[in-house]
């Protein structure tokens, strides 16, 4: 990866932190779109309007709740560790931030140069993605112990319980992916999925895995119907009991960036990544729809399915998914060296 | 940055510790607000209260303390419940009630007759058009007085409506609390369609004071049936939907199914009624078994469940709704010509135009709004099938214009006896779908 010359090193490290800031800048942004989004398709679900006051068509409706939130205080209980219960959307941020490296938007080169169009690439991006997957769980249980609060408490242990059980469906799933695509690295999967390769993308023979990665996804994000970690009719909000302001948006805000992380991810792993008609330079272009697909499946879920109960997430994630999901990887291995 | 997070004093640990006895079974007030706190987890366990549930010695057990309302989502209003959780699991539940208790009942006392009906609409506060109904019965049994054949159908009109309306509010925030968020919308949608009904008979969406004593308060006005069949044309599409939406849901008939059984004796021994009993078999109904106010003139059937499990419960008032669909169709069918209410003037104001014309209204009227009427010594206890159960009023007359006490039997504050045994030992989220198959209003249990 030789850019413009001279020294390799520096030049590649510049566009690494270009790379970055851009990434982070875009999704920064995209947040209040997805969030106005939900609430405008929620509201038609619904029978009702969604926001409609702040700006043309409830446009700014984001901005004023992000307003809103930076302007309010961060209460503290008397119970709470306080440092700690400061740390947890951090780290929720951080971790969320940080998977979207290694998404692919484009081929290298898509755009001129020898720009790649992805933060890294990693060649053990999809144990990079459970990496960071897995150390989200800390922000969750963190933020609940140290809210010093009952609710919270229980809350964080739901969510601990729920993480870790669909983390290992959510691995076996992309095994078969992995194993297809002879990589861990998203670019190579994405490359495999388009014509130089076998011009299938994985979601054809590897469906099972793509139904499997579906759901455990909704459970990895915390997202109806898996939000035990934040059922409010049961644990008031869970592990964002009490939290207010700013930090109670870090956690929502890192929810959101959970829900394109594995859009994302499903994306490169099923949906054929940036393959699409057209010149290659649309590589982006398609991405972003496929994400945007899943997106709207993730709030169209929301608005229809009611909440799981302990016991079924439990029995669901370790005795459906697991070994459907064990299964699947069994039946491609064999077939892969049968073929 | 100072260390305060985990230096809860530790004199209350011994306050919060359940001992033996009676009198130390809840430790005092102030003590209990501080066991909610989680500060000393490492050290002793505040807030773990030691019961023996299984009997066990050796079983090192820890309880949690929650304490579940008067502010919280899913507690339809103010309810307050102190529960004790071994992880998930519900051991023990205490409903706390009286955070929203207005004595509605001792104000009636100070209130002529008829301007209590203001006030007893007030205690359910979704059922409004019931409370009216059972105090107005109970009144007109005192004064012997007969209410018009147009009266009758006109309040069991309304009342059914009522009864529609109260049961969708159910449904709305019930899959609420289970997590079906659109279902509130839908069903206040159509919710919506019974109040403008009651808007246009009476000039009010809630508490309509449409019921008087011996009769209703005003005529429906013209347009108002068209506008009522317009309604009943559209809900059983409507119910169709909500059934398309969570009957066809394997995750709400997960939920639903085999959670929260009673057994009918045990409903039957702590005095439950309503939509509760109904699911597990017992078809008591008082439209059906003490036929009031022409009730016994419909054909209607009283929907009943098997299990009496939460998705009987579902089922029973998703049913009553198509029920009472059919007895508003046919009251507007058969809707008498007469007059409204009684013509008796000592208890029903004259109609206006009278006043200009006839000495004898206008001192009617006077006396009337100026003292009310007086009621002869006696007592009587009505009862009607409010959307929650038997709705009792009891009426003690002195013989004054005021009554000398008004008694409501509220079946929220009846059924809610039965959560224990619905929720006990079943996981929170269930015990949460418990409360909200369970129905309570709060306005109505504290009254």
């Amino acid at each position: 990866m030789v850019l413009l010359g001279a020294d390799p090193v520096v030049e590649t490290t510049l566009v690494q932190i270009v790379k970055a800031i851009v990434i982070f800048a875009v999704i920064l942004q995209v947040v209040p779109v997805i969030l106005l989004l939900e609430r405008k398709l929620l509201g038609r679900f619904q029978q009702r309007y969604g926001p409609n006051r702040v700006g043309p068509k409830g446009a700014l409706q984001p901005f004023a709740d992000v307003l809103k939130l930076l302007s309010k205080e961060s209460s503290t209980p008397t119970t709470a560790v306080p440092w700690m219960m400061a740390i947890a959307p951090v780290i929720s941020i951080v971790t969320a931030v940080a998977t979207l490296a290694i998404i692919p938007f484009g081929p290298q080169g898509a755009w001129g140069g020898d720009l790649g169009l992805y933060g890294i690439d990693v060649p053990i991006g999809l144990l990079y993605f459970f990496a960071f997957g897995s150390l989200a769980f800390y922000a969750f249980v963190l933020g609940g112990w140290a809210s010093g609060s009952k609710y919270s408490f229980l809350g964080a242990m739901r969510s601990a319980a729920q993480l870790i059980s669909y983390e290992v469906a959510i691995g076996l799933s992309l095994l078969g992916v992995a194993m297809m695509a002879g990589s861990l690295s998203l670019v190579d999967i994405v490359e495999a999925q388009g014509s130089a390769g076998k011009g299938i993308w994985f979601v054809v023979p590897q469906f099972v895995g793509f139904i499997i990665f579906m759901v455990a996804g909704f459970a990895e994000s915390s997202r109806p119907p898996f939000d035990l970690p934040e059922s409010d009719a049961e644990l008031v909000a869970g592990y964002n009991t009490e939290y207010s302001g700013m930090r109670f948006g870090s956690f929502f805000m890192a929810e959101y960036i959970e829900v394109i992380v594995i859009s994302g991810v499903a994306t490169a792993c099923f949906l054929g990544g940036w393959h699409g008609p057209g010149p290659e330079a649309l590589a982006p272009l398609w991405v972003v729809l496929k994400m945007f697909a899943f997106v709207l499946f993730f709030i169209w879920i929301r608005a229809t399915l009611p909440r799981l109960r302990y016991d079924q997430l439990m029995f669901l994630g370790w005795k459906v998914l697991l070994p459907l999901a064990t299964l699947n990887v069994l039946v491609t291995a064999i077939l892969l060296v049968v073929t | 940055m100072t260390d305060g997070g985990l230096d809860t004093p530790g004199e209350s640990q011994s306050g919060a510790r359940r001992t033996d006895g009676p009198a130390a079974l809840l430790p005092p007030y102030r003590e209990r607000e501080e066991s909610i706190s989680l500060g000393t987890l490492d050290e002793q366990p505040v807030s773990g209260t030691e019961v023996d549930i299984d009997g066990g010695p050796d079983r090192e057990t820890e309880l949690m303390t929650i304490n579940l309302g008067p502010h919280h989502p899913a507690t339809h209003g103010v309810l307050r419940l102190l529960c004790t959780l071994e992880g998930e699991v519900v051991r023990d539940i205490k409903p706390l009630i009286g955070y929203v208790h207005t004595g509605i009942e001792k104000s009636c006392e100070d209130q002529e007759y008829w301007k209590a009906i203001t006030f007893v609409e007030r205690m359910d506060y979704l059922a409004y058009y019931f409370n009216a109904q059972v105090y107005c019965m109970s009144v007109e049994t005192l004064l012997e007085e007969e209410v018009p054949p147009r009266a009758q159908y006109l309040r069991v009109i309304h009342m059914e409506l009522n009864r529609i309306a109260s049961h969708l509010f159910w449904l709305g925030t019930a899959a609420l609390d289970i997590g079906a968020i659109t279902m509130l919308w839908w069903a206040l949608r159509e919710r919506d369609l019974m109040l403008d009904l009651f808007e246009m008979s009476s000039g009010q969406r809630l508490h309509t004071r449409y019921f008087q004593v011996g009769g209703v308060f005003e005529d429906i006005p013209p347009g108002w049936e068209a506008k009522c069949r317009r309604a009943l044309e559209v809900m059983p599409a409507r119910l169709d939907q909500y059934e398309a939406l969570l009957d066809e849901n394997e995750i709400w008939l997960q939920r639903m199914k085999n959670t929260g059984i009673v057994a009918r004796e045990e409903l039957l021994a702590l005095g439950v009624t309503g939509p509760l009993l109904r699911a597990t078999g017992e078809p008591w109904d008082l439209r059906k078994a003490m036929p009031y106010s022409s009730y016994g003139d419909f054909q209607f059937r009283i929907p009943v469940g098997t299990v009496g499990d939460n998705y009987d419960r579902y089922r029973v008032r998703l049913a009553e709704i198509r029920e009472s669909l059919k007895i508003v169709e046919q009251a507007l069918d058969g809707l008498p010509e007469g007059p409204f209410i009684t013509s008796n003037r000592k208890v029903a104001l004259p109609p206006r135009h009278e006043l200009a014309t006839s000495m004898e209204a206008l001192i009617h009227h006077f006396k009337l709004v100026t003292e009310g009427f007086r009621v002869p010594p006696g007592e009587a206890y009505s009862a009607i099938e409010s959307p929650r159960g038997e709705l009792g009023c009891y009426v003690l007359a002195d013989g004054s214009a005021k009554p000398s006490r008004v008694h409501m039997r509220d079946p929220s504050f009846v059924n809610l006896q039965s959560l224990k045994a619905m929720g006990e030992n079943s996981l929170i989220a269930d015990f949460i779908a418990c409360i909200a198959m369970l129905d309570p209003i709060l306005g109505g249990i504290d009254r």
